[in-house]
């Protein structure tokens, strides 16, 4: 077990290491409120880096999850300020991110275009859209649209119990589902998965639609956070996905990677930036911190491979 | 005096000998025929030649000056150039580009002299008599236009040997002529030219000597006048029979698989119509790209049937996609193992499953209790050699990761077997393990489809040989019918008196 997962956590010890590190240094950071407070604030990280998993497990790439976000998150004030019931606010808004994941997925899997091309594309142009629809205004929201109308403690609550039941349920997907399978099996190989059956269009499609619909519950769990929905949220929300999902040693070709390394990537970024503040470290320090440890684990990736295919060689030749 | 000589050259990769003492010889102004079946050394010959191999042992001797060490450079310098079947030309840059490259002299910094580059483009293609526009892009011109770009080019590098692999394989009809035309321009220019071509008819037509490989030796050198047909054949064939086949006497029932007149536009299958009962092996035969792959292909799905009919059990059926052959009990276990056979990263026990997660699923979820106990009984069953189910199947022999390709197919319990070169590249061991389960199989009332480009293999282990040329069956044999020379005539097209 532990072996399996050994990159996984040698990410865990990391994070570990460094809040040990920070125990002992600065005690303060440890207060449940703090705590609380990034984990409830980052969450949609957390929920993007989902979605994004399986996009990557499955060989592809989004970037325009960004858009999606800021998109998602606007529609998501409007729908609740037209004083839409919650329950249709939140079908409605994650429907959107479904359609807009399906565009990226059609385009991706019907027109067999390169994913990083596509939603380069669909990124920039829903960025415009965005803006052009909103005049750049951000839109106020409802009374009952802030924490779902519940208080803070109890929308708290919400938001991180969201956040672990989505991630729980979709770790073990992932490996009990046959839909879980498929995934491995086309971005590891997709032409031996389709050999064995599989519909790698149909998988890669299916991973871009789920995309959309993370970027969506992302937006509304950030969104009601907030008292007003922002068209320009959402900016590097894709590349901080992306690097938690990396950090995680999920591998950039496909076919390898866990939830559970996603989780843990996530957390080592989402701790970083605090920290500094802690241990009074200038914060724009942050950036370069998250890209070095961005390098080291791809590099450190890398290298594995390199080890484990010449394992894997000199047991061939035996 | 001779132009180019090698003699006993040897050459073995990890423990396979694909060379083991050759010689040859190639006057100036001769046009010297190579043949041999498939894997009988020709292109590791040329490769030898080139600089691309370095042999084991041998010697090579350009003008009667010994070559040592041999690398693209070096040969390309002595005047060995090299045309293969499909050209080898940057397809954005123009004609005049393409030529030049190579051959040009100074830095990467040099001063580029168009007006020069594009002069000598015309004079080199006027010298065989090719009327292209030097400024064209290669992209633009057709396979014969590229073809000439490509041997006036090498004439730009002062070949002296030049070398052709296949060059009629890949041209219309019509365009031969000129081919051959240009062949006999350079033979008279002094130009020593190494033809290589599976259509006898060519030969006859340009050769001066043939020299026959078989398994890696030349077995002899003729003036091509006096070989009648019949004999160069028996002299390409008669491989070593070196694996004794576990091949035995099986009770065959029904026809399980038939086609019809089946057509593949995409892939080039033409009126395939073959029939495949239980029990049965079914060898498929022919040259290397004689549209056998191809064929198995439409029988899975890969390249849907544009024409004819497949019948399972008698019923036409619809093979329109690889799952669609999965659920009407067809399997395929593919030529190209290590990329596609295998997925290299997942663990053995997930591979075996991957053809029948949905029959291994209750309600979208994996049973991995059932699915450890199917692979550890493959696992057992085939005598895969690994510490466990869970090892990825990257880190297997190719021969164990060949048995669990086959673990997956065999766990969708099909009717129809579909191997391609199922031992290609395994030891000598494992192959003679999966013989013994091909046996195994038929017997439990499977039926094989088995591609072998190995003629002891494909005649060893089969009920019946079908052999194909030209993405059409050209014949089918019994067992006893089957020899290794009947096999290769039709295989070359011998016989018929076409020569495609």
């Amino acid at each position: 077990m532990i072996r399996r997962y050994l990159r996984e956590w040698s990410v865990a010890a990391a994070t570990l290491t460094l809040l040990l590190l920070l125990a002992l240094v600065k005690p303060q950071f440890f207060s449940g409120q703090n705590l609380r407070d990034i984990l409830v604030t980052k969450a949609y990280i957390l929920i993007a880096a989902i979605g994004m998993t399986m996009v990557i497990l499955a060989r592809q790439i989004d970037i325009s999850i960004g858009s999606q976000f800021a998109i998602c998150g606007v529609l998501a004030s409007l729908l609740a300020k037209w004083g839409l019931p919650l329950s249709l606010m939140i079908v409605g808004t994650l429907g959107a991110g479904a359609l807009l994941g399906a565009l990226n997925g059609a385009l991706v899997a019907g027109l067999r275009l390169p994913s990083i091309v596509v939603t380069l594309a669909t990124m920039v142009s829903l960025e415009q859209g965005i803006r052009w629809i909103t005049g750049g205004e951000p839109v106020r929201n409802a009374a009952n649209f802030q924490w779902l109308g519940l208080g803070q403690t109890a929308g708290e609550i919400v938001v991180l119990a969201t956040s672990a039941a989505v991630l729980a349920a979709f770790a073990a997907g992932l490996r009990w589902l046959r839909a879980g399978r498929a995934i491995y099996a086309t971005g590891s190989d997709p032409e031996a998965a389709r050999l064995a059956g599989i519909r790698p269009a149909g998988v890669v499609f299916g991973v871009f639609v789920l995309m959309g619909v993370f970027s969506a519950l992302a937006a509304l769990l950030n969104g009601i956070q907030s008292t007003q929905g922002d068209p320009t949220s959402g900016q590097g929300l894709g590349l901080q996905a992306i690097a938690a999902v990396v950090v995680g040693g999920t591998a950039i070709s496909g076919g390898r990677g866990t939830l559970f390394g996603t989780f843990v990537g996530f957390i080592l970024l989402a701790v970083i930036g605090p920290a500094l503040v802690f241990l009074q470290v200038e914060a724009s320090w942050e950036k370069a911190i998250q890209g070095t440890i961005i390098l080291v684990a791809v590099a450190s990736d890398a290298i594995n491979l390199r080890q484990r295919r010449n394992v894997g060689a000199s047991l061939a030749a035996r | 005096m001779t132009l180019l000589s090698v003699s006993g050259i040897a050459k073995s990769f990890a423990g396979v000998h694909a060379l083991r003492g050759v010689s040859f010889d190639l006057l100036p102004g001769e046009v010297h025929a190579l043949v041999g079946e498939n894997g009988a050394g020709k292109s590791t010959l040329i490769k030898v030649m080139t600089g691309a191999h370095r042999p084991d042992a041998g010697r090579i001797e350009m003008e009667g000056q010994e070559v040592v060490h041999n690398t693209p450079e070096r040969s390309r310098a002595l005047g060995i150039a090299a045309i293969y079947q499909q050209p080898a030309l940057f397809p954005e840059l123009s004609v005049a580009e393409n030529m030049a490259l190579g051959f040009e002299s100074g830095g990467l910094w040099r001063r580029i002299d168009w007006t020069a580059r594009r002069t000598r483009a015309k004079e080199l293609l006027a010298r065989i008599g090719a009327r292209i526009d030097p400024d064209a892009p290669v992209s633009a011109l057709t396979m014969p236009e590229q073809q000439m770009v490509e041997i006036a080019k090498s004439l730009g590098g002062r070949a002296k040997v030049l070398i052709m692999d296949e060059p009629t394989a890949s041209l219309p009809e019509h365009e031969v002529g000129n081919l051959f035309r240009v062949v006999r321009e350079l033979k008279a220019q002094g130009v020593g030219i190494i033809y290589i071509s599976h259509r006898l008819d060519e030969l006859y037509a340009l050769a001066d000597r043939v020299t026959v490989l078989r398994d890696g030796q030349s077995v002899a050198t003729r003036p091509m006048k006096e070989v009648e047909r019949p004999e160069l054949i028996r002299l390409m064939v008669g491989r070593e029979i070196s694996a004794i086949f576990p091949k035995r006497e099986v009770k065959q029932g029904d026809v399980v698989l038939e086609t019809r007149g089946l057509e593949c536009r995409a892939s080039g299958i033409r009126g395939v119509s073959l029939s495949i009962r239980a029990g049965e092996i079914l060898g498929l035969a022919g040259l290397v790209g004689a549209g056998r792959t191809e064929l198995a292909r439409v029988l899975f799905g890969l390249t849907p049937a544009t024409g004819g009919q497949i019948l399972l059990g008698g019923a036409p059926v619809s093979v329109r996609r690889p799952s669609d052959a999965v659920e009407l009990g067809i399997a395929y276990v593919p030529e190209d193992r290590r990329r596609h056979g295998v997925i290299l990263e997942l663990p053995i026990a997930a591979n075996t499953t991957l053809a029948i997660l949905r029959r291994i699923s209750k309600g979208g979820f994996l049973d991995f209790g059932r699915e450890n106990a199917l692979a550890a009984s493959y696992v057992e069953k085939l005598a895969v050699k690994t510490p466990s189910i869970q090892t990825p199947a990257g880190n297997l022999s190719g021969g164990n990761q060949q048995k669990v390709a086959l673990s997956r197919w065999l766990a969708t319990e099909p009717k129809v077997l579909i191997l391609d070169e199922p031992t290609q590249g395994i030891d000598v061991g494992a192959k003679a393990e999966i013989h013994k389960l091909m046996v195994d199989l038929a017997e439990r009332g499977l039926a094989i489809l088995m591609i072998s480009s190995e003629l002891p293999e494909a005649l060893g282990m089969s009920d019946r040989v079908g052999v194909m040329r030209g993405g059409a069956l050209v014949g089918t044999l019994s067992r006893a019918e089957a020899t290794q020379e009947r096999v290769l005539a039709l295989a070359l097209g011998h016989g018929e008196g076409a020569a495609a």
